[in-house]
């Protein structure tokens, strides 16, 4: 862990810059101004440049959109995907089958899990050890990174199985899969996930014994599904509001950040979250059985207010991802089945599912040549921009004491664990809702 | 030569960072090897301290969209002895130079966002500022073709056997 006194503090520290945040997707920095024990201002500047997908896909054809907007970000590629897939569907009145919905749960889960694992194992176990990289670990600490490598792989094998590849997936289209897992793939898969299940467990332990702690009393936001799996549901709130996905634009409020390439959200108002932490506090009811039985003194954590739980969370979720997968992969045989065509139509689409950061949005407008007219795209690390901010003020006020290395090093550590991606978040230029 | 290691940069521009995914995909299996063969000496995605100067081989990702970026990718390109570009958007711009094709309008409508963060007109690839050693392409980029071109540079920097 790391040095929790304030040997060396720094007196009257009076503004922080931190310039390329680490261990984080995507580039970020951080302007501070603190006078008289209080914090003037915090400026998280998202620096990734903006690539302008917003503007781009105006008049593509929506059939091949997603392959598209999966370049957004390469580490949530399938969740963009899948969104945009559900959008178009939505837009041009098509139901996808129920093996394609399977499908589409378990490349999410593939992505969950190798998702998860990168920013857990990669991104903040070095903050549990007390080191600044995992690559600085030693040999004692060997085992324990072969276990994590080997969650990671997992997932993205799951993800190569059923959609072809973990990063721009190329099985998965509107409304259906161009392949199916053979037989071979889903046993090889379905060994893979139960070796690694119990190594899991262990860093669910590791996240669950760690005492980082920052609370915020803040709303928390989810799409919420009756079997935990991302992609169906309503929309709930910490304060008990229930939203239909496609009233969730009505619910948000887009807030101009002059100094970041990304845009804010609020909800209604009032500052939020998503992501894991959310999931967890609004729907750990729905997690699989099995994950209920084994991670049942983790769970009871739930609902939680520290921002540090969202790595926990995100653990567990892993454990969810590894059940509910084994549990369709044995319980089913994909086979092929003839899909209706996709008919072009003129119509407009809402797609919302859980990608690993939170709510993914997708309002697309398409027209009788089945081309996008307009389109708007709400991703998860901007909705949590504001609160990554506010928390930061906190966690500032809280250690005014420290030496400057001390609270960089503890921002960092806050910002990591709200796992932002900022390649996703400044995808666009503004709201094209008409 | 026992004991010598293949100094190493990662670096990401203006994309999806997916190469950088790919990169730490590809650690799955070869993480131990690899700790034994480079010197990961500055990558932003794996520590906070890092180091630019000394480097042999930088991997670059993502399309050059602003000035600062370009002096940046130019420290890189003179901090190492081979500079290589990873994924479509370092090779050829594609897709985070896509506003480079926007019609007159839309460049517009973009115009205040370009200058209030200080973008370039034009978004450009890695080569179009800097010499290039090696493309590895694709979108995100093949993984045999980067573990092909890595164990060339290990090789050539005498890490790895030549034979």
């Amino acid at each position: 862990m790391h040095a929790d006194d304030s040997e060396g503090a720094v007196e009257g520290v009076d503004h922080i810059h931190m310039k390329d945040l680490s261990k984080i997707e995507g580039h970020g920095s951080l302007d501070i101004k603190i006078s008289k024990g209080k914090v003037d201002y915090v400026k998280l500047k998202i620096t990734e440049s903006k690539r302008f997908y917003t503007q781009a896909i105006v008049n593509k054809f929506a059939i091949s959109l997603p392959l598209m907007t999966s370049r957004i970000c390469g580490t949530c590629s399938i969740a963009h995907l899948t969104c945009c897939s559900e959008a178009v569907e939505k837009a041009m009145d098509y139901t996808p089958s129920d093996q394609t919905l399977m499908l589409r749960k378990l490349s999410l889960y593939g992505m969950m899990i190798r998702d998860h694992a990168l920013h857990l194992f990669l991104f903040c176990l070095p903050d549990l050890f007390g080191k600044d990289s995992v690559l600085d670990f030693d040999k004692t600490q060997d085992e324990l990174i072969k276990k994590a490598f080997a969650i990671k792989s997992s997932g993205n094998n799951l993800s190569k199985v059923i959609a072809g590849r973990a990063i721009h997936a190329t099985f998965a289209e509107v409304g259906k899969f161009s392949h199916l897992p053979s037989e071979e793939e889903i046993k090889r898969s379905v060994d893979e996930l139960r070796t690694i299940r119990p190594y899991v467990l262990e860093f669910i332990e590791m996240f669950y014994n760690c005492d980082f702690k920052l609370e915020r009393d803040i709303d928390f936001v989810a799409l919420v599904s009756k079997d935990y799996s991302y992609i169906n549901g309503e929309i709930q709130d910490s304060r008990g509001e229930h939203i239909k996905e496609d009233r969730y634009w009505d619910y948000l409020d887009r807030i101009v950040i002059p100094y970041s390439e990304a845009t804010g959200y609020d909800f209604e108002g009032r500052e939020y979250m998503v992501g894991a932490l959310s999931r967890l506090n609004l729907n750990r009811d729905s997690m699989n059985s099995k994950t209920k039985t084994d991670a049942s003194k983790y769970l009871s954590v739930f609902p939680s207010k520290n921002i540090f739980h969202n790595n926990l969370a995100q653990a567990i979720e892993i454990l969810h991802c590894i059940d509910h997968s084994l549990e369709i992969l044995e319980t089913n045989q994909f086979k092929e089945e003839h899909n209706d065509p996709v008919i072009i139509k003129e119509g407009e689409g809402i797609g919302v599912i859980e990608a690993p950061r939170g709510t993914l949005y997708y309002m697309l407008s398409i027209d009788k040549t089945g081309k996008v007219k307009y389109g708007n795209i709400v991703v998860p690390t901007q909705q949590n921009q504001i609160g990554m901010e506010k928390s930061v003020v906190q966690l500032v006020e809280a250690n005014l004491g420290k030496s400057k290395e001390q609270i960089e090093y503890e921002i960092e550590k806050l910002i990591r664990a709200y796992d932002p991606c900022m390649s996703c978040a400044s995808h666009f230029l503004k709201v094209n809702w008409r | 030569m026992a004991g010598k290691k293949l100094r190493i940069g990662w670096f990401s521009f203006t994309c999806c960072e997916d190469n950088t995914m790919v990169w730490i995909e590809l650690m799955n299996a070869n993480y131990f090897e690899w700790k034994e063969l480079l010197d990961i000496r500055h990558a932003r995605v794996l520590r906070r301290n890092n180091v630019l100067k000394s480097i042999d081989v930088a991997f670059v990702e993502g399309a050059i969209t602003n000035e600062r970026d370009a002096k940046k990718l130019i420290s890189i390109r003179k901090n190492a002895k081979r500079l290589v570009t990873v994924g479509s958007c370092a090779v050829n711009g594609m897709p985070a130079a896509q506003r480079n094709m926007f019609d007159e309008k839309v460049k517009k409508d973009i115009e205040f966002l370009l200058t209030r963060f200080k973008q370039a007109d034009k978004v450009r690839a890695v080569k179009e500022i800097v010499k290039v050693d090696d493309e590895v392409a694709g979108c995100p980029m093949q993984e045999d073709v980067f573990l092909n071109t890595l164990d060339k540079y290990l090789k050539e920097f005498g890490v790895m056997d030549a034979r």
